[in-house]
């Protein structure tokens, strides 16, 4: 089976978040970068798994400037056979959607898998994007995947339950908590990695739809009232007399 | 000129979020003189379609199930048929599986995530969340049509007159190429981004089986439960529970947490409730730091107190 698991980089979580340029851009001066946990716990290693059971390759691809190719290391030590970067900037869900489909349209993937969201951006786009530019469904927060010949079922998250669901491959899947376990990189993967290849192909030319103009840090909070643990009781009745909020 | 709302209306009720989105699009339709069009799918009655804010609802009752496809080509037809300038959708499973679909399709810009009404002083900006609620980004389409997709409680619902003219769609959506095999309903009830009242709980409470006093207060409270990344990850409770950067980002009234530390991780997900009660046996836990009420007490001591006073509090009123 050819899988591909777009894989984003993002600030780690523990990233101070703090803007520049007049709080146009996020300001990553010292921030470690790590893969976006969706795409790296749950989307690469449920990648991997199919593949040691059914054979296949995995291909990651990543939008993204030179600065991002460590972070693409990373995923090849985990165990991916090769990657992709494709070389700009992109400014929106939808440019990124727009580069990784002109790169994989005619590559015969049959499975896709996204992270369900990147967790500075937050859209839960560019799959859905992605498969709508491809011709495929798309399946945007599933938590158990399994692939059986040409079918793929899905344990997906939906209001009010769990829906499974089976559609046909080629597929779109958005990857999230219960798929698969984190795997952590040993040495003989990071010697691996070293040498597996990592091809950069130039940007398509593709639209822009959208871009974000300002950032802002929410409102510090006022200090907080504290209650004698003897009354503890009161707390509700000052959510409900108060806070009014229950 | 139109306002398209797309929503659920299956289930027993209308959906909270199918309200918002309504009152999102009628304030939007307000701000430009448009009227609201609402978009729907599945069996619904008429008169239950009737009943919604909106000036017509069209429905197609040949979509049963979410097919992301099918959905996106409703949508599509019926924004070019009521020429919609603005679509907006739930940031949710369902909204996630076509509002970015449909944008892709239209190339029309989509803010996802949206907290605020589109602000027209300059070009079309709304707000959203970024860094996972750490902090917000406002976001400009640049294209004639807008997508948006907003969050959960980011609007307050209004009753509206009600009176909608109800159209069946009659296009053709093509065949549905994801079959559902079987749905497993959740059990409380109150689906956890949609709750305005979240008691959640961590490490702190020792084991699977103290989670009744914490179920006990939220069934008191009228609110959905929810837990720290750990406790789903060592299985005391379920994984859509889980809250948090790398789980479900919340934004309730009233987020009660209980023998939970407040890693920034946590913080991540919820500090964008508006009002945040903590109880932690440990006076320095840096959940405090951004904590609107707080309690330093033991959890097995605490709650039967709380559950006893919600308990009063319902028999008052
Ligand atoms: C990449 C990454 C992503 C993460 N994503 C998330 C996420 O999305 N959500 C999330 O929650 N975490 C996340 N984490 C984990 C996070 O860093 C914390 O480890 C986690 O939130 C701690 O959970 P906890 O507060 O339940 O447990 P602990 O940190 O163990 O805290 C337990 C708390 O309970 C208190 N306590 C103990 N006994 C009692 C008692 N009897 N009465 C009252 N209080 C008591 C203690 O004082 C302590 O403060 C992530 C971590 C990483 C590295
Ligand atoms: N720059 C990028 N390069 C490759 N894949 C990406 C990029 N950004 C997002 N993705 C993929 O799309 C998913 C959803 O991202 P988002 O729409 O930003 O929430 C991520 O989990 C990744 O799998």
């Amino acid at each position: 089976m050819k899988i591909l698991v777009p894989i984003s980089q993002v600030p780690d979580t523990t990233a101070r978040i703090a803007f520049k340029d007049n709080n146009t851009a996020y300001d990553g001066n010292g921030v470690t970068w790590i893969v976006n946990p969706y795409d790296e716990w749950y989307a690469l290693v449920r990648a991997l798994e199919l593949k040691e059971a059914q054979g296949g390759t995995v291909t990651t691809v990543t939008v993204g400037g030179a600065d991002v190719e460590a972070t693409i290391r990373k995923a090849l030590a985990i165990g991916a056979d090769e990657a992709v970067r494709i070389d700009t900037r992109p400014n929106d869900a939808f440019e990124v959607a727009e580069q990784i489909a002109a790169y994989a349209k005619d590559k015969g993937f049959e499975l896709i898998l996204c992270g369900k969201e990147t967790i500075d951006h937050n859209g839960g786009q560019v799959g859905a994007m992605l498969a709508e530019l491809l011709d495929m469904p798309y399946l945007p927060v599933v938590s158990k995947l399994d692939v059986s010949g040409s079918t793929a079922t899905a344990e997906c998250d939906v209001r009010g339950g769990v829906e499974v669901a089976e559609v046909a491959l080629p597929v779109v899947i958005g990857c999230a908590k219960g798929m698969a376990e984190q795997r952590i990189p040993n040495m003989r993967g990071i010697m691996a990695a070293r040498t597996k290849p990592l091809s950069v192909i130039p940007a398509a030319t593709v639209m822009s739809t959208a871009r974000t103009v300002a950032f802002e840090l929410p409102p510090t909070k006022q200090a907080c009232k504290m209650i004698p643990a003897e009354e503890a009781g009161k707390l509700i009745e000052l959510l409900h007399t108060e806070a009014k909020v229950i | 000129m139109s306002v398209l709302v797309f929503i659920d209306t299956r289930g027993e009720k209308v959906a909270k979020a199918a309200l918002e989105a309504l009152a999102y699009g009628r304030k939007v339709a307000a701000s430009s003189g448009s009227t609201v069009t609402a978009v729907t799918f599945g069996d619904a009655p008429a008169e239950k379609l009737g009943a919604l804010d909106a000036n017509k609802v069209i429905v197609a009752r040949a979509a049963k199930t979410v097919d992301g496809q099918q959905l996106t080509k409703l949508v599509a037809a019926v924004a070019q048929s009521e020429s919609a300038q603005v679509i907006i959708f739930n940031q949710d499973n369902l909204g996630k599986a076509v509002a970015p679909r449909l944008a892709a399709r239209l190339k029309a810009g989509q803010v996802a995530g949206a907290i605020t009404l589109p602000d027209t002083t300059s070009g079309f900006r709304v707000k959203r969340n970024v860094f996972s609620g750490k902090a917000q980004a406002w976001v400009e389409i640049t294209t004639p049509v807008k997508v948006i997709s907003i969050m959960p409680n980011s609007i307050a619902v209004e009753a509206g007159p009600g009176g909608a003219a109800v159209e069946e769609f009659s296009g053709d959506l093509g065949a549905a190429r994801i079959t559902v095999k079987e749905m497993r309903k959740a059990g409380s009830g109150i689906p956890l981004p949609e709750a305005e009242i979240v008691v959640s709980a961590g490490r702190g409470m020792k084991g699977p089986e103290n989670w009744g006093m914490v179920e006990e207060l939220a069934k008191e409270l009228h609110a959905a439960t929810a837990c720290s990344r750990p406790v789903a990850d060592m299985h005391w409770r379920p994984h859509n529970e889980h809250v948090g950067q790398t789980g479900i980002a919340i934004r309730p009234n009233c987020y009660i947490a209980i023998g939970i530390s407040g890693a920034i991780q946590h913080l991540a997900g919820v500090n964008q409730s508006k009002v945040i009660a903590v109880i932690n046996k440990d006076p320095e836990a840096p959940f405090f730091k951004a904590a609107d009420y707080g309690i330093v007490g033991d959890a097995f001591e605490i709650l039967p107190k709380l559950i006893e006073a919600a308990k009063k509090l319902n028999a008052e009123r």
